[in-house]
């Protein structure tokens, strides 16, 4: 082959391999409305809301009180780990010094790694009998709120340390020659700063507890209910197509890809709401 | 002055920074000593079930005993099945985005923006998209390969980041280095741009692999619950994630096997992001001596 040649030959793949990847998101697309479009024609998308209860098997798709349960459980846990999230990444980037900094770095990515099943695991065994001592069942909207929060922890401390590294050294100085004490330099002129980074860190956070499944599954009890407590057992909807799914059939298995779909745009326009804020800066 | 009263005393902005100072203390410590706690109670609890024939027997009593040797097979098949279809995959994407294409042309617009919608998307839905497309749709059944492809999906988008974080970082004059000397842009590739990009690329490869290893809801419908020991890629496999699950949730008195294979798996993603990071380092410094 000629050398030009060769160079035809790699541009014509990675043109193959790019198109592959990004054909990838509109076949998942494709499929999710595939599977579920006959439910869509039979039952119609509002009744998935205001059906008054979930039992398919009797023709009655009420996705309500998973879909709430699924904002509570995400909303919650963003709750819990924000402002724990923000204070890890205040203390490694301005209370102590750099190589204390490294070490809590190293853990919070450490903790980055740890598959959800585990989390799952170390709630239902040490997390869930402890709520349970006090308001029994003890798998709960509550626990399901913290396995999450300690989830999401790694990706709001990660995102808001990177965003304060963005905030320009001046600013800094500026304060300290104002006589700015620490309080007012960090509340006043550093965060509102990075305010930007850090809500597109807690938007992809929310994306990332909305759509977790296996954790929240161990967890929170799985009773299709609206919960009128903290500590009343709840489904989530990623938890009720991995519990439904073995043996759903028929207009049953389209409404969990209804849910499926309902998942992927929720959690798509928060990514991209995200990716808007930063313009990219966080993407990787 | 005791130091209760001078605390009390303090002016009042004093009183503010000390606040924020203890309250930032405290999350930081609350956020470690949890994190100590989870570890502490995975290593304590699996060290009493672990030992070498956990490692090289098979499950028996539904996991309660035995070990989980075929598991640790079919997790290793399943991973070799998504880096051998996703990292060919994310190379050429991410050199075609950074090398063949305007950054800001509507092409790498597009695929820019999918890859960001496809690293968002749950693992459930990938679950489902690979039972219907890859179980259903291609006939393959519940399998390692419907498995594996599942993951490779999950793990490209990853992947092609790194990988483009990597080539972005090389040195244009190392480009127009190549182009003056005459080489063709697949040897400028070839021995230029992806030598020096290999740290990233194997940092994005194993992100890939600790995102794939650590997946657990988008296996379940793709490659299912079977415990033996795979014979085929067309056979079903249950990788140590979904072992732990079904250990946890599905069979009673299962919990310590649980922790046990909690920890091999903990241990293997140890394991595999520290030779990512130690290789990169490696690869890095030895980068900078050549140039």
């Amino acid at each position: 082959m000629s050398r030009s040649r060769v160079d035809q030959v790699l541009g014509t793949s990675l043109g193959v391999a790019g198109g592959l990847a990004t054909l990838l998101i509109a076949a998942i697309a494709l499929f999710l409305m595939r599977e579920s479009w006959a439910v869509f024609q039979s039952v119609g998308i509002r009744r998935f809301l205001t059906d008054t209860s979930w039992n398919p098997t009797e023709k009655l798709f009420g996705l309500a009180p998973m879909l709430l349960a699924s904002v509570l459980t995400g909303v919650g846990a963003v709750v819990i780990a924000a402002p724990l999230g923000l204070g890890s990444a205040l203390c490694s980037r301005f209370y102590v010094g750099k190589q204390m900094a490294r070490v809590q770095r190293a853990i919070v990515t450490l903790m980055s790694g740890i598959p959800s099943v585990v989390f799952g695991l170390w709630g239902l065994v040490v997390l869930v009998p402890l709520i349970g001592k006090y308001m029994p069942p003890g798998t709960s909207l509550l626990a399901a709120m913290l396995v999450l929060a300690l989830m999401i922890l790694p990706t709001v401390a990660l995102t808001a340390d990177a965003a304060l590294a963005a905030v320009p050294a001046a600013l800094n100085q500026g304060a300290a020659a104002l006589g700015l004490s620490r309080e007012a330099t960090i509340l006043h002129v550093l965060l509102p700063a990075a305010r930007t980074g850090i809500v597109a860190g807690i938007l992809l956070s929310l994306g990332r507890a909305l759509g977790e499944t296996m954790a929240v599954l161990m967890v929170a009890g799985n009773v299709v209910l609206i919960p009128a407590s903290l500590f009343e057992p709840v489904r989530t909807l990623t938890a009720n197509v991995a519990l439904e799914m073995a043996y759903a059939v028929g207009d049953h298995r389209a409404s969990l890809f209804v849910s499926g779909l309902a998942l992927t745009v929720a959690v798509g326009a928060l990514a991209i709401a995200s990716w808007r804020m930063t313009e990219g800066r966080f993407r990787a | 002055m005791p130091d209760v009263v001078r605390a009390i005393t303090l002016e009042p902005h004093r009183q503010r920074d000390r606040a924020l100072q203890v309250a930032v203390y405290a999350a930081a410590l609350l956020v470690a000593a949890s994190f100590a706690a989870i570890l502490w109670d995975i290593v304590s609890n699996g060290l009493s079930r672990l030992s070498w024939t956990f490692l090289t027997a098979e499950p028996r009593n539904s996991g309660r005993l035995g070990g989980i040797y075929p598991i640790i097979i079919s997790t290793l098949l399943l991973l070799a099945v998504a880096i051998a279809v996703a990292l060919p995959l994310a190379i050429g994407t991410a050199v075609l985005l950074v090398e063949f294409v305007r950054t800001d042309s509507v092409g790498a617009r597009i695929v820019s923006v999918s890859l960001d919608i496809l690293a968002g998307v749950p693992s459930i839905v990938f679950g489902l998209f690979g039972n219907a497309f890859f179980a259903i749709f291609l006939g393959f059944g519940f399998s390692i390969l419907s498995g594996g492809l599942t993951l490779a999906c999950m793990a490209l988008p990853i992947m092609i980041r790194t990988t483009e974080i990597g080539l972005r970082a090389v040195p244009d004059d190392w480009r127009r280095g190549a182009a003056a000397l005459g080489m063709t842009r697949s040897s400028a590739l070839h021995h230029i741009l992806l030598p020096a990009a290999a740290p990233a690329i194997i940092a994005g490869l194993m992100l890939g692999i600790g995102r794939a290893a650590a997946e657990t809801a988008a296996l379940v419908f793709t490659s299912g619950y079977v415990d033996r020991m795979p014979e085929s890629l067309f056979d079903s496999g249950r990788s140590i994630a979904v072992h732990i699950y079904d250990l946890t949730m599905n069979v009673a008195g299962g919990e310590r096997s649980a922790y046990a294979a909690a920890l091999v798996l903990v241990g293997m993603l140890v394991v595999v992001n520290a030779i990512a990071l130690s290789l990169s380092h490696y690869l890095l410094r030895r980068r900078v001596t050549i140039s």
